[in-house]
């Protein structure tokens, strides 16, 4: 029972080596040798231990963002079944909650990234604004495509649905949201994660301003995202294995996220950034796989 | 009782304004606020009893005048309250000058109350007028503002072809049942045939849908609430517009019973239109009053959901689902008045202290107003429906009965349900980076103008205002089994099944922290857990960074600026540069206009200035209106013709009628 409640944990531990994993599979991709698989935990005490250059015109919103990010993320995390569905844990919402969850922490990082008055930072809140608005509709449609399956919203019952894999609205639906997934986790083809040029940054350029240990809180709330939306996609998509035994749920769930991971790494080398006004047909395709995955799942449920 | 003697405090309240000394109104307004708290308090108890009849009277014979409080009146006089409570003591501070607008604003409020607890269509009508009037005074009350002149002409206009729509809905109904109150009505449509129960559900959901400013029946109210005064923005954008929903649901689910499925498609698919577009409005507008304006019609657009699927389900017969949504729709009402009348009332401070609405002149504001500021942004993220907070309880209800319409019999049912869900999902996104927007231009980075550099704090009536409306946005986030009990004691479409088929299983022990849970285990939140797990983990993380943070020295720098010369407010991002991403992917629907003007000192080489200047083009006044307007003054010049001012035409003219109507007649 506890360890069904503090299943969230794995997310919370795990989530800076499933980063450094992708970060070491895209440099070995890209011909480097790349840091070790270890480096985020690295990073993440680095920036711990340093001070930090807040700027002058920052209010209060600046200070508060880095916590109220991390802490709804967290709070998403303990919504999902990570390798036991018999619990929802704690009870405490759905996957439709999840997302606006979610969306709670970044809308106070979109603030944070108007709140030192700079032009960088405004740009990258507009873009993460923008890539927002595409991405939710988006999102909540495949949700919608799962939950109209298996006949709840709930993570842990769509988690335990069995039908899963007899329906072709599923692979509809998967590719809808791993197109979310990127364009969630600010990486190529939408956002480059690797860089700080004006000229292709979301994610970064609301941070900019951040340093020390607001910077590790934020980067780890990030990663946390991405290795909790991985989860997610391994719950509605790809259920087997949760709920057996906890090792040999742990080992395929591990499997799993090595997977979207390599899926990821993979994508990331093989594409280059689109332009920011390209990403409305990219993201546009992706909704209408979507559209069709409900009417799909509605059809053929007759 | 209380409610009685709440509604006599206010009108006393009222009477004392036009009497008192002008330096005591103040005091006029506090009088008001504890009306409105016991009228509140008297209409809560309203849901709970049974209808009893408050006062019945009539001016002319046979045509009684009557009142009575029912749990439809108490829910909807419980939403007025919510509201005028916190406004009236706003306005204590905001306009403690002028008499003739603290006498039509308690006006406005008594006639709002008579409105939502009148029995019959006579005093509703009357009520309804009045309601019209002392708004229309109050939107034309701002003398300083040129604009408000042609809005309250535009507003009176619409309003009252609604009005008339509305007697048209009314006098059908009276001509088919013989009688004016609404159980005499409801008892008499019962069994009528249903094109006459269609005829009148469009004419009422038009004549309402006007007041409730349904797309493309809005164009008043992005002029009118914005020219009012804020508190009284506060009282029209919180709950005027909801006595347009609160006519729908009497005429069209109390009377009509709303069990017809073409009507739901018509109020989804109206609801999915208005909150699309309403919200994409928003985004564009940088007037903040403005801006608030048109989130009212995105908002009833998101009831409009869901009470088009309340009555899907209920024409196929799914009463507990009907009553799902119906109170996704009724939660959200509430909601709605909470959050934008603390908004509202946040705008008029801006307002106050920067004698601008313009968010581009803003900027820096929540360092010079943060309790204003703090109060702004939980309106803010309120009304972007995030956890835990209110807008999010009712949205999250909206969107479970959205996905639950996959349950209905009929294919096409289950299409537009799930599609009003994604146009839900993308309303919240949209939703949520106008109010970032709203929230970030005008309170966050450096002031962009000497106005809002010398911004002061509001004074204390307006902050313990916006307090308390803050406070109870938490607390209806936090805490939705409580409100959702009372509205599952309405007698409107399936609403008493919410508890009795266990929609809710957690209502029955009224227990406040129990968790709201849908159909039986179709899904669940604990919006209140969820913010106890963020406090857990805060406490927890705090311990983390005691352990290993070792706090090395924060040092405050200017920000970076590339290393160029320092920063200036004209680099921020602007409110306009904020929104154009998404002005350029939904340019079919915007379609922009943008000139940009070049002086050059030497050609083409050395500019000397630039200017660019961008707006979009408002589809409805250009596409609809002006079209109409041009027919129609092409026909009233085509009348002229026949006005030649001569003489002798004229006698010819009558010469013409008189020997028409002797043939005629003959």
């Amino acid at each position: 029972m506890i360890f069904n409640n503090f299943q969230f944990l794995i997310i919370v531990l795990l989530s800076p080596l499933v980063q450094g994993i992708i970060k070491k599979l895209k440099a070995l991709g890209q011909g480097r040798v790349g840091a070790g698989i270890f480096q985020p935990y690295l990073d993440l005490i680095r920036l711990f231990r340093k001070g930090m250059v807040i700027s002058k015109t920052a209010s209060r919103v600046f200070h508060a963002a880095p916590f109220v990010v991390f802490l709804s993320t967290l709070a998403a995390c303990a919504l999902v079944p990570v390798i036991s569905a018999n619990a929802e844990v704690f009870g405490l919402g759905d996957v439709i909650a999840l997302f606006y969850t979610l969306a709670l922490g970044r809308f106070f990082l979109v603030l944070a990234g108007l709140d030192a008055g700079t032009a960088f930072g405004g740009e990258g809140s507009s873009r993460e604004a923008m890539v927002a608005i595409l991405v939710e509709p988006m999102i909540m449609l495949a949700v919608f495509t799962a939950a109209v399956a298996g006949h709840s919203t709930s993570a842990a019952q769509l988690a335990s649905n069995p039908h899963i894999y007899s329906s072709p609205a599923y692979v509809l639906a998967f590719c809808a949201f791993y197109v979310a997934l990127i364009a969630e986790t600010g990486r190529i083809p939408v956002d480059n994660p690797d860089t700080h040029l004006e000229l292709t940054m979301i994610h970064e350029g609301m941070v900019l301003e951040y340093s020390g240990g607001y910077l590790a809180l934020l980067e780890w709330a990030h990663w946390m995202k991405q290795m909790l939306l991985f989860t997610l996609a391994a719950d509605l998509f790809f259920p087997f294995g949760i709920g057996m035994d906890p090792v040999r749920a742990f080992v395929l769930y591990s499997v799993k996220m090595a997977v979207l991971g390599a899926a990821l790494a993979l994508t990331e080398t093989s594409r280059a950034k689109l332009r920011i006004f390209q990403l409305p047909s990219l993201l546009g395709g992706a909704f209408v796989l979507a559209l069709l995955s409900i009417i799909s799942v509605i059809a053929l449920q007759r | 009782m209380i409610f009685i003697s709440g509604l006599c405090l206010f009108a006393l309240a009222t009477g004392l304004a036009a009497v008192a000394p002008e330096r005591s109104l103040r005091y006029t307004y506090l009088l008001m606020f504890v009306g409105a708290v016991f009228a509140g308090a008297g209409s809560v108890l309203a849901v709970y009893a049974p209808p009893t009849a408050i006062c019945v009277s009539s001016i002319i014979e046979y045509i009684p005048v009557s009142f009575a409080a029912g749990p439809l009146s108490g829910f909807f006089g419980l939403v007025l309250s919510a509201i005028a409570a916190p406004v009236s003591l706003y306005s204590a501070g905001y306009c403690p000058q002028g008499r003739t607008k603290a006498v039509l604003y308690g006006l406005f409020v008594l006639s709002l109350y008579a409105l939502f607890y009148s029995a019959d269509a006579v005093s509703f009508i009357i009520a309804w007028e009045a309601m019209s009037i002392f708004s229309y005074f109050l939107v034309i009350s701002h003398t300083e503002d040129q604009e408000s002149g042609r809005a309250g002409l535009v507003y009176s206009v619409m309003t009252h072809a609604g009005t008339a729509l509305i007697l048209a809905a009314f006098f059908a109904a009276y001509a088919v049942t013989g009688r004016f109150d609404f159980d005499g009505m409801r008892v008499g449509l019962a069994g009528s045939p249903e094109w006459i129960r269609s005829v009148i559900f469009c004419l009422s959901f038009l004549g309402f849908g006007m007041k409730a400013a349904i797309i493309p029946l809005h164009l008043w109210l992005p002029r009118a609430h914005p020219a009012a005064p804020s508190n009284v923005s506060a009282l029209m954008s919180g709950i005027m517009v909801k006595a347009g929903i609160y006519g729908m649901l009497l005429m069209g689910f109390y009377v009509l019973g709303a069990n017809v499925a073409w009507w739901g498609m018509v109020i989804l698919v109206t609801g999915i239109i208005c909150s699309v577009l309403g919200v994409l409005y928003v985004l564009m507008e940088h007037d903040i009053k403005r801006l608030l304006a048109y989130s009212s019609v995105e908002n009833i657009g998101i009831i409009l959901l869901g009470m088009g699927a309340s009555a899907l389900f209920a024409s196929a017969g799914m009463r507990a689902l009907a009553g799902l949504a119906l109170a996704a729709a009724m939660f959200h009402v509430l909601n709605h008045a909470m959050f934008k009348g603390l908004l509202f009332m946040g705008a008029g401070a801006v307002h106050k202290a920067t004698h601008t609405r313009n968010m581009e002149e803003m900027g820096g504001l929540l360092k010079r107003m943060p309790y204003t500021g703090l109060f702004f942004l939980i309106g803010c993220v309120s009304i972007s429906a995030l956890p835990p907070f209110n807008g999010f309880s009712s949205e999250w209800l909206t969107f479970q009965s959205l996905i639950l319409g996959s349950q209905t019999p009929r294919i096409y049912m289950e299409l537009a349900t799930l599609l009003g869900g994604a146009a839900l999902a993308l309303t919240g996104g949209l939703a949520a980076a106008s109010f970032i927007k709203a929230f970030g231009i005008p309170f966050l980075g450096q002031p962009r103008s000497a106005k809002a550099e010398n911004a002061d704090e509001s004074n204390r009536p307006m902050i313990l205002a916006m307090g308390i409306a803050a406070a109870a946005c938490l607390a209806l986030g936090l805490f939705p089994s409580g409100v959702l009990g009372l509205i599952s004691k309405i007698p409107l479409s399936g609403l008493d099944q919410v508890s009795k088929a266990g929609v809710y299983p957690g209502m029955a022990t009224r227990a406040l922290l129990s968790p709201v849970n849908v159909a039986g285990g179709f899904a669940q939140i604990q919006p209140a857990g969820i913010l106890a797990f963020m406090l857990a983990g805060l406490a927890a993380l705090l311990v983390f960074l005691k352990i290993f943070w070792r706090r090395p020295k924060t040092v405050y720098r200017d920000s970076w600026d590339c290393g160029m010369q320092a920063l200036t407010p004209r680099m921020q991002y602007t409110a306009t540069a904020f929104s154009k991403p998404v002005r350029v992917v939904f340019k079919n629907i915007y379609m922009p206009k943008k000139e940009v003007s070049t002086v050059y000192a030497l050609k083409p080489f050395f500019v000397s200035s630039m200017a660019y200047k961008s707006q979009i083009r408002p589809f409805f006044e250009e596409f609809l209106y002006r079209p109409a307007l041009k027919a129609f003054d092409k026909l009233a010049m085509s009348a002229k013709r026949l006005q030649s001012g001569s003489l002798q035409l004229y006698l010819g003219y009558m010469l013409l009628t008189l020997l028409a109507m002797l043939v005629l007649w003959a």
